[in-house]
């Protein structure tokens, strides 16, 4: 198809683009808005509610209507784009929204016919059904319409292939905006040397220079200046200039968040990012951000063809675009006079100007008069016509509260201007009050809270002159300059007085649907009804009535909301309250702030030296918090169950080798390390003589159990700490705060040692016949070196921390040496395994292991509320010490009440039952419901050792209950189990002392 | 005006003109029997109980601001009752069954819809940790199961059950009487049922000091519309609770914290349900409008900012975009903080207070939304009657001086 | 994100490299045994969670590693001052935030 409605002398390349399915024409340069303008295509979209024909309302981020998905292939289709912002590019392929079957014709249209059924809120009064029917019609007949009438957009089904970047970034002043405000701050700024950021959301910065054809800047063309200013800016060093990027969220400190288009106007998908998500910490911002022109509410003035009236001018000055043949402008507002003669001027009949002032500027109405236009005065508009584009407008004059008879004109384009509404979205986010200025019906920027400020139409200074010496000054100011500022000769300037808020003056009882926020469907009758039923805060009349809740976030529609329920209500626009701008300022893409944060680089991995290994092996690995640990190392053909069955079997018959890299290790060092060791723990450690060992246990303030783990004393000055590999991290904070915050006078040092030493296990009663042949420099044997101590010497000739202690009830070592050489000595220490038939085992053998010996897991045994005494841990309570972290909470009356849950050991009565961890424990087989439970499951295995299941259990008054028959309810039947002593394997210790 | 299918029709016919106003706006008396400081959800619902099941016509609810406006208006909507401990159990549990009936008691469509709240485990811990919320919550009587990660896809085609993911879904616990409601309405339906019973809203009323008599006991509120007189308080203002209870010199066991959340664009129907993961720290469900909503953990440090941090969201959607990885190409729409009073062990307070006459009722965290019908049930039978009753009961203040803590967080590291 | 002055690497950081740690200035009572269950309650749990300016504990975790205090608006979260653990709260008029 031809571009009929393109200027005679169109330069830019010709490319082609799909739209449902019809191939156009359009130019690089173009977006698809005015690619389809030039094409006479208004109609774009269905509105949400009433299905009613909607185009194009505007040319920029405000666009309300022409919402769009465009299809890039599998996992690149993108619904809810703006028309207004995609950037044409040869091939690029769009359908409409939210129509069936075809936009043209589209059945949801009978929705506007029963219109007046769907006032706002009405699905707060209805579709709950009777009473006997509960929740079932809403959720099973009604919700499910609502929700496929709803949501706009088609949705997405595959896995966006495509990548987004993030970078951080540091400047002296960030300019927000490249119209002439921002262009003015840019080049203030940069010419004083400081680092600057200039962002602006559109493809070419310069912002309202870009269509301005008339007026000029110290004697050049505006867009002249605006391209060698620019041209500056790019040459300069010191300055970055950023296009296709908004500025969409502002953070505490001048933290502002940008967003970068890189990828979706290229033809070509580049190999890189599709979009770069920007955090910038500037200095200070200027804030250029212009003003939304504001539609006028009237009946009818939604249809397509209706549009903003510098829209009108946009797409004629920069895209060559005449949005019509025959135009009406309706305006309160200056500016829109300037677009009628900018479009007489192309060769556009501009049928009639209806301003809805009583007394226009005189220099206006003589303007237009010399351009052969009529300017209608006092006017309103009763009514437009046309179904998919509109072809006629009932232009009405007011002669006091009377609206006099109606004069069809016919059009097949309406520009209207209700005025100008600054754009104080950022200056609102960076927590500054907007002030309502009663005289220029506005609110404008009030006080700075952080280091900002606004500059030209941002801040109501509507003229060129204003906004380029403004953005000037604030350029000037944020980068420190305090000479005087040169002052901006302009001529040719549009005219910049009037406005209009709310809707205009009609007949009573007059008919016909007058929109406030186009995309939601909300019309001043929403409003007022909304008001009627007492929603008096603009907040309950937003909510109520969805105004301003659309994609577009109200930029169109927030003022003339406000202004109806003021009306409504007989009080001041403030009085009814303006809803906070909230980030981000125009939508942005999930995957822009995931960014590369994905599969392997969502969460940091951490392996063990050995890990390697255990990969070569075979293991199969668990997550335990960033660790990757060995689960077990099936052999072909076993499952987990017959791995984990002979990793315990051959550890207790010969021997086994288990991965304990992943163990915290703490080293505390100092004169007064054993004082603040009796601090953090519960057990004394005074007395606990150098190369020996104990287990070590941590409370938090509370009094619950926070860590454990086992604890060699190296010298008198120096503990080898190690915690549980989850709490590594807390733990040291934990140490750190009280050394730090309440026991500054301790000379303690504490360093993080996890990741400077693998930790190899070795248990079974073959493992000292492994180790043995490894080791120099100390003695291993067992009068040498008895359970639970520690020396130091070498292994495979590397210095070595070798400890004597067991997490199976078998004789063990865990032999520490330097990380680089974990996976060495391990090969070693394997290769002296399999003189003896060892295995290599995993953590769930691990675990069941030490669950036979009735030893706890912090985390499983524990859940935070667990005292020492519940676990039968008193042991391990220093009695005799004054204090420890913890102590205090351990006597509060509740901690020391009877029946409080304590450890113990279940045994099923049929032994082959596998109880449930987490399974509840009763004391009936068939409680009744809502029966408290007496406790629950914390460990159940299939125990090799006794060839039976076990599991351990916190059950209330547990230890008085040995023997016991008691109950774990479960979905097919009760589980009868017996209370026992929580240790089965070898209770007396033997196994270790050998 | 009843509400219904009909009303709707026959307005509709008269052109909308008919409507009544939902609650009247009127100025404070010098008087009441009770005030309630806070016109949110809970608020607004403790009014509403003491006026229909205590006889308590003479009461009034002030808010500072807009009713709804705090944190019933800025939560992610969700509603499940499948907590831990057997005290978390019945008040969210009696709360849920209120759920199921609300619309109808309220004469107001706020849209519960039981739709299924899926928590995610991606953990051997995890898994342990939401059988146990199963067991115990199947004793308890309350619907909770357990679904493989094959399950899981199949209620929620959306995820992504892959293995190479750094925190594979493993499994998941499912209460299918979970879902969301439509917050807003929660808030206008209760304050419609309140102003009827003959309750006094009173908004943009800012209490600013709490005034007591001789013996310590309350008198009554100064506020920013004058003195009113009342021997009864109830504070349920989330979120600045520490700052009402000052004015009575009472200190509390709480920090306030930023909470957000985020809506996208609005799409198709693709979401069916609410899927949480604690693990990964983000949730997502679908409004009926088609916006997908968000949510995760409060941010690091206590502020009254409503603002987080960007980082906060960027983490968020990091793990959301993991969890459905067809999502990352939908565009964040919204996005807003509340704030949130937390206290040590993330269970709320309902009480009495060393004040006689001054009831709190503060602490529910990020949880607080789901509670709104039993909090304000049980509340108002503690402002009525003087002392709670079996199901507030173990939500008393004192717990922190005797260490009966019940402790959601520690026990599951299950937030919300 | 907070932009934080660690008054120990004596440069602003941003929030990330720390750790909040709650509010400052709350010392465990010298003989916790000593205390009462109110006293100790007190101290474990109940905090002035103020709206305005709030002494609060930062942790350099990711850097040097030392607590410091901050003052905060809570409102604004303007940052008015950090100072090293151990010294006593500046006088600030807390309006002044």
């Amino acid at each position: 198809m031809s571009e009929h409605f393109r200027l005679s002398g169109a330069t830019g390349r010709a490319v082609r683009f799909v739209f449902d399915g019809v191939t156009y024409q359009g130019r690089e340069g173009d977006t698809l808005a005015s690619a389809l303008l030039a094409n006479g295509v208004h109609l774009i979209g269905r509105s949400y509610k009433y299905h009613r024909p909607r185009g194009m309302l505007t040319a920029g981020a405000e666009e309300p209507n022409a919402l769009v998905a465009v299809e890039r292939g599998r996992g690149r289709m993108t619904p809810n784009l703006r028309a207004t912002q995609i950037e044409l590019y040869d091939g690029l392929v769009a359908t409409s929204q939210n129509r069936w079957p075809s936009l043209a014709f589209d059945v949801g249209v009978i929705n506007d016919v029963a219109g007046k059924f769907y006032s706002a809120g009405f699905y707060y009064k209805t579709f709950m059904g009777p009473k006997f029917a509960g929740t079932a019609l809403w959720t099973r007949v009604f919700e499910p319409i609502v929700r496929y009438a709803a949501g706009l957009g088609a949705r997405p089904t595959d896995p966006d292939p495509d990548r987004y970047a993030q970078f951080y970034a540091h400047c002296d002043v960030l300019v927000c905006g490249a119209g002439p405000a921002g262009l003015a701050a840019a080049l203030a700024a940069a010419r004083s040397g400081k680092d600057v950021i200039l962002c602006d959301e559109q493809s070419e910065p310069g912002g309202s220079l870009l269509h301005e054809t008339t007026a000029t800047i110290d004697g050049r063309p505006a867009r002249v200046w605006a391209e060698e200013g620019l041209a500056e800016l790019k040459a300069a060093a010191n300055v970055r200039v950023m296009a296709r990027t908004q500025a969409f969220g502002w953070y505490a400190q001048n933290f502002v968040a940008l967003s970068e288009r890189v990828a979706d106007h290229l033809a070509e998908l580049p190999r890189g990012a599709r979009e770069r998500l920007w955090q910038v910490r500037a200095k200070r911002v200027v804030i250029a951000t212009g003003a939304i022109e504001r539609p006028i509410v009237f009946p009818g003035n939604d249809r397509p063809g209706v549009m903003l009236a510098e829209a009108g001018r946009i797409y004629l000055n920069r895209f060559g675009v005449k949005v019509g043949s025959r135009v009406v402008v309706v305006t309160a507002h200056d500016s829109a006079y300037r677009v009628a003669l900018d479009l007489a001027a192309a060769g556009v009949t501009v049928a009639a100007i209806a301003d809805v002032r009583s007394m226009p500027l005189r220099a206006r109405m003589q303007e237009a008069e010399a351009a052969g236009i009529r300017v209608i005065s006092s006017a309103t508009v009763t009514g437009t016509k046309g179904r998919r584009r509109v072809s006629g407008v009932g232009i009405a004059q007011v002669g006091g509260d009377v609206v006099g008879g109606t004069d069809w004109i016919a059009c097949d384009c309406l520009l209207m201007s209700g005025g100008w509404t600054p754009s104080v979205h950022l200056y609102s986010q960076s927590r500054g009050k907007v002030v309502w200025h009663e005289d220029r019906q506005m609110f404008l920027p009030g006080a700075s809270v952080q280091d900002e400020r606004s500059a030209g139409a941002c801040r109501g200074s509507f003229t060129l002159e204003a906004a380029l010496s403004e953005g000037d000054r604030a350029g000037a100011e944020a980068a420190g300059i305090e000479t005087a500022r040169p002052s901006f000769a302009i001529t040719g300037e549009a005219g910049t007085e009037g406005g209009v808020l709310g809707r205009l003056p009609r007949r009573p009882g007059a008919k016909g649907k007058a929109f406030v926020d186009f995309q939601n469907d909300v019309k001043a009758d929403d409003i007022e009804l909304a008001v009627q039923e007492g929603m008096r805060s603009i907040e309950h009349v937003k909510r109520y009535t969805t105004t301003g809740m659309a994609t577009d976030q109200g930029k169109t529609s927030n003022l003339n909301a406000l202004a109806i329920a003021a009306g409504k209500l007989g009080r001041s626009i403030p009085q009814v309250g303006l809803t906070t701008f909230r980030q981000p300022y125009t939508p942005v893409t999930f995957g822009a702030f995931a960014g590369a944060n994905r599969g392997d680089l969502f969460d940091p991995v951490r392996q063990t030296p050995i890990h390697s290994w255990a990969e070569e092996n075979g293991a199969a690995f668990e997550d335990v918090g960033l660790w990757k640990r060995a689960w077990y190392f099936p052999k072909p053909g076993e499952d987990m169950h017959r791995a984990v069955l002979r990793e315990c079997r051959q550890t207790r018959a010969t021997a086994g080798i288990f991965d304990a890299s992943t163990l915290g290790k703490i080293e505390v060092v100092g004169p007064d390390a054993a004082v603040f060791m009796e601090k953090l723990y519960t057990n004394p450690w005074a007395k606990l003589e150098p190369g020996r060992c104990r287990y070590g246990l941590m409370l938090n303030e509370a009094g619950f159990v926070m860590d454990d783990g086992v604890i060699a004393r190296m010298a008198d000055d120096r503990f080898h700490v190690t915690t549980t590999t989850g709490g590594a991290p807390r733990v040291l904070h934990h140490m750190e705060d009280y050394l730090q915050t309440e026991f500054p006078d301790l000379r303690v040092w504490l360093t993080s040692t996890t990741e400077q030493w693998a930790v190899i296990a070795v248990q079974g009663p073959k493992a000292r016949e492994i180790v043995a042949p490894l080791v120099a420099g100390f003695d291993i044997s067992k009068e040498a070196m008895p359970h639970m101590s520690i020396r130091e010497g070498t292994v495979c000739g590397v210095p070595a921390r070798v400890m004597r202690v067991s997490f199976t009830g078998e004789l063990g070592f865990e032999i520490n040496v330097p990380a680089d050489h974990g996976r060495a000595v391990w090969e070693a220490v394997w290769a002296e395994g399999r003189k003896v038939d060892a295995v290599a085992y995993g953590t769930e053998a691990m675990h069941v292991m030490r669950a036979e010996k009735g030893y706890i897991i912090v985390g499983q045994e524990t859940d935070g509320t667990v005292t020492p005494a519940d676990l039968g841990l008193n042991w391990a309570v220093g009695k005799a010490k004054k204090d420890f972290v913890g102590k205090r909470s351990l006597v509060r009356p509740d901690m020391i009440v009877d029946g409080r849950k304590q450890l113990v050991g279940l045994l099923t009565e049929d032994p082959a039952i596998v109880l449930e961890e987490g399974a509840q424990i009763t004391a009936t087989a068939a409680p009744a419901a809502g029966t408290r439970a007496l406790g629950h499951v914390t460990s159940s295995y299939a125990s090799p050792a006794l060839g039976r299941s076990i599991a351990l259990a916190m059950v209330a008054g547990g230890r008085d209950r040995s023997g016991e028959r008691l109950y774990v309810p479960m979905p097919g039947g009760a589980i009868a189990v017996t209370i026992v002593d929580p240790v089965f394997v070898d209770p007396k210790g033997e196994r270790l002392d050998v | 005006m009843k509400f219904s299918a009909l009303s709707v029709f026959t307005q509709g016919l008269g052109g909308n003109q008919g409507w009544p106003e939902q609650w009247r706006s009127p100025e404070p008396k010098s008087a009441y029997d009770a005030i309630i400081v806070g016109a949110g959800g809970h608020g607004l619902a403790t009014a509403y109980y003491m006026a229909k099941e205590h006889g308590m016509r003479n009461i009034a609810v002030l808010e500072k601001g807009w009713l709804g406006g705090g944190n019933t208006g800025r939560n992610t909507t969700i509603v499940r009752s499948n907590y831990l401990w057997e005290e978390s159990e019945g008040i969210y549990e009696h709360a849920m069954k209120l759920w199921a009936g609300l619309a109808h008691e309220l004469n107001y469509n706020v849209m519960y819809s039981p739709r299924g709240v899926m928590m995610l485990a991606h953990n051997i811990h995890d898994v342990q940790v939401f059988k146990r919320h199963v067991h115990a919550n199947r004793l308890a009587g309350i619907d909770n199961e357990w679904l493989t990660a094959e399950q899981a896809k199949d209620f929620c085609p959306l995820l992504n059950i892959e293995k190479n993911i750094r925190y594979p879904v493993i499994g998941a616990s499912l209460q299918r009487r979970g879902g969301t409601a439509r917050h807003d309405a929660v808030a206008w339906g209760y304050a419609r049922g309140a102003d009827r019973l003959g309750v006094d809203i009173i908004q943009n009323c800012e209490v600013t000091g709490i005034r007591r008599d001789a013996s310590g006991a309350v008198s009554g509120v100064e506020t920013s519309k004058g003195f009113i007189a009342t021997r009864r308080i109830g504070v349920v203002v989330a979120g600045n609770t520490s700052v009402v209870m000052a004015m009575a010199g009472v200190r509390m066991p709480l920090e306030s914290y930023p909470l957000q959340a985020l809506v996208s664009e609005p799409v198709k129907p693709m979401m069916p349900c609410v899927v949480m993961s604690n693990t990964v720290h983000a949730y997502m469900s679908q409004s009926d409008k088609g916006e997908m909503v968000i949510g995760a953990g409060t941010d690091a440090y206590t502020s009254y900012s409503q603002t987080g941090g960007l980082h906060i969201a960027t983490h968020t959607l990091d793990a959301i975009c993991e969890l459905f990885p067809a999502v990352r190409r939908l565009r964040m729409l919204r996005s807003w903080g509340g704030i949130v009073d937390v206290t040590p062990d993330r269970s709320p307070i309902i009480g009495t207070t060393p004040v006689p006459g001054l009831f709190v009722n503060c602490g529910w965290g990020t949880g607080g939304f789901k509670a709104t019908p039993g909090s304000g049930h049980v509340f108002a039978d503690l402002v009525a009657r003087g002392e709670p009753n079996a199901i507030a009961a173990p939500f008393t203040m004192d717990r922190f001086r005797t260490g009966r803590l019940i402790d959601e967080a520690a026990a599951a590291a299950v937030a919300h | 994100m907070l932009l934080i002055h660690c008054p120990y690497c004596e440069m602003d950081r941003p929030e990330l490299e720390f750790r909040y740690g709650g509010e400052a200035h709350i010392a465990r009572p010298a003989d916790p045994m000593a205390t009462s269950d109110e006293t100790w309650a007190e101290h474990l749990y109940f905090r002035s969670n103020p709206r305005g300016l709030h002494a609060e504990r930062w942790r350099h975790i990711s850097g040097c590693g030392r607590f410091f205090n901050c003052l905060r608006d809570t409102v604004s979260d303007r940052i008015v001052t950090t100072y090293k653990a151990g010294e006593a709260r500046p006088e600030i008029d807390r309006g002044a935030a």
